[in-house]
């Protein structure tokens, strides 16, 4: 009986040569973008329920023109052109959402121009853009038409049946508690019975959308959490300290443009903070100027002002939040910092 | 030729607004419509041509040390003589919404950026040709960018109505849209000349007169 060995060579067609990282969840920017549209969905729902048919119109609007701008700027720029992985209908969605259901169209467009040519485009493109677009778009649109962009309808249940509801003018909850009168009930801010842009109102599709998102971790749920947190917070410290209704903390928490702020403006991959603790910090900064300017600004309400102001510090934070490498001794990696 | 090329080079080749990046205090804040742009305009080219013509004949008896100084005080006079004209015959209005703008013409840098670039250096002629197509290039600039931003924010020109029923856009009245729009303006100036530059087979580099290039600050 003769002994053989035989050397068994691995089978090469099976060995896969490449290089790190080698694990990856298969994600993509167009599979981001599409959930976070889809995400926002419960919030588009909502705002056609208490709105009327009108309010689909103007998010239409700002999403087919934030499309057809890139596209546009992209056939300038001579650059692949880029519409298909859905960054810009996320824009224009958003954008949509914070401009009154009584914008007029060309507000809409003249919006989306800004927001992708001014906010994202001349960086660019997506990646690029030091500021969240849509938050650009709205505070752009606000300082050019202040009078159009503050001009809110009164709600009063469903609107199914109707295009636009009833034409009478009446305040947000943030007007009336910045004039120190009391806002309307915990279920009418909850549910979005009130008025306001098209899609800050309803705070319960919003959620729904937020929780979806930080599910499949898509945003991190710091930056909502310490967000809101921090509104609550500090709201909270000035109504026990003087209890009237312009302070009064739930009001503050569950109307205005903050939980789509928080949950969809604030989370903007490209610019928030790249990791926890930097989102941390990047949250609780936007909670505390918003509450700085709905208390003591001029205007009742400054969520878009709150994200772009952190946007801008998001590289500070990003260096001074800097994880240590593995492997890299503490007092080396902070001589290197 | 020459002698007229001095006088044309400040209205395109070397505009000081938008090719040398010069004087970007008062086009910032003075272009929210084309008469404001107008009158700065004017104002600025009176003082550029006479204190180019100054500073050209005195330049042989001023120290180097003290030269700053010595143009500041020649600008200066020209400055307070066109305060005191503007109060006189100018528009109220127009005096009043340029305000504190005239008085600071004494330090804007074109001024002193040609006193120190050309006046010094050349003839009284051509500095005062020099100084007039600066200014003309100023103010067609200034107008240029004034114009664009009355018409966006409230569709008119000079104040005269061009559409009617413009809705009112008060961005581009704002700072903001000051910067926005002279963006707009430099980033075109560039795209063309380097697609000129590409056309030609070179790359584009600025013109000679750019901060690089210029001594005042050394």
């Amino acid at each position: 009986m003769s002994e053989q060995t035989t050397i068994r060579m691995p089978d090469t067609s099976k060995l896969v040569v490449s290089s790190s990282p080698h694990y990856h969840d298969m994600g993509s920017i167009p599979k981001i973008m599409f959930t976070v549209l889809a995400a926002l969905a419960p919030a588009v729902f909502a705002s056609i329920y208490f709105f009327g048919w009108r309010a689909l119109l103007v998010l239409s609007v700002c999403m087919v023109s934030c499309a057809a701008i890139e596209a546009l700027l992209c056939r300038l720029m001579r650059r692949r052109i880029s519409i298909g992985d859905g960054s810009a209908l996320v824009t224009g969605l958003l954008l949509g959402m914070t401009l009154p259901v009584t914008s007029p169209l060309w507000m809409c467009i003249v919006g989306s121009f800004i927001a992708i040519g001014l906010g994202k485009m001349v960086y660019g493109g997506l990646g690029g853009n030091p500021f969240n677009p849509a938050s650009v778009g709205r505070v752009a649109l606000l300082l050019a038409c202040p009078s159009a962009m503050t001009t809110w309808v009164t709600v009063s249940g469903c609107a199914l049946n109707k295009w636009v509801v009833d034409a009478t003018t009446g305040a947000t909850p943030l007007e009336l508690v910045a004039q120190n009168q009391p806002g309307p009930g915990f279920w009418s801010l909850f549910l979005g019975n009130i008025g306001g842009s098209i899609g800050e109102t309803c705070t319960l599709a919003l959620i729904v959308g937020g929780v979806f998102l930080i599910a499949l971790k898509i945003i991190r749920w710091q930056i909502p959490v310490f967000f809101i947190g921090t509104v609550f917070l500090i709201t909270g410290i000035a109504y026990m300290v003087s209890p009237c209704p312009k302070f009064n903390p739930m009001t503050h928490v569950l109307s205005g443009g903050l939980m789509l702020g928080a949950f969809f403006m604030a989370t903007d991959m490209v610019t928030s903070p790249l990791n926890r603790k930097g989102a941390v910090v990047f949250a609780i900064g936007c909670g505390i100027i918003t509450t700085i300017i709905r208390l003591w600004g001029s205007y009742p309400e400054g969520i878009s002002y709150a994200i772009l102001i952190m946007n801008a510090l998001t590289p500070l934070i990003d260096r001074y939040t800097a994880g240590r490498p593995f492997g890299v001794a503490r007092k080396a990696s902070q001589k290197n910092a | 030729m020459s002698v007229l090329k001095e006088f044309t080079k400040g209205i395109w080749k070397e505009n000081p607004v938008l090719v040398l990046m010069l004087g970007m205090c008062p086009t910032l804040a003075v272009s929210t419509s084309a008469k404001n742009a107008l009158g700065m305009g004017i104002a600025t080219t009176f003082v550029l041509a006479g204190s180019n013509v100054v500073i050209s004949w005195v330049r042989k008896f001023i120290p180097s040390n003290v030269r700053i100084p010595c143009y500041i005080v020649v600008i200066a006079v020209f400055v307070t003589i066109v305060e005191m004209l503007m109060g006189a015959y100018a528009p109220a209005e127009l005096n009043k919404t340029l305000g504190i703008y005239i008085p600071l013409i004494v330090v804007n840098c074109i001024v002193l950026g040609r006193a120190e670039a050309f006046a010094s250096k050349n003839g009284a002629f051509a500095s005062m040709l020099d100084g007039l197509g600066m200014g003309l290039g100023f103010t067609l600039a200034l107008m240029a960018l004034g114009g664009v931003r009355e018409f966006l924010s409230a569709g008119t020109l000079f104040e005269y109505v061009v559409v009617p029923g413009w809705p009112d856009f008060l961005l581009f009245k704002l700072p903001a849209g000051a910067f926005i729009v002279l963006a707009t303006f430099l980033a075109i100036m560039n795209y063309r000349r380097i697609r000129k530059a590409e056309r030609e087979g070179t790359s584009y580099t600025p013109p000679e007169m750019d901060c690089s290039r210029c001594h005042i600050c050394k």
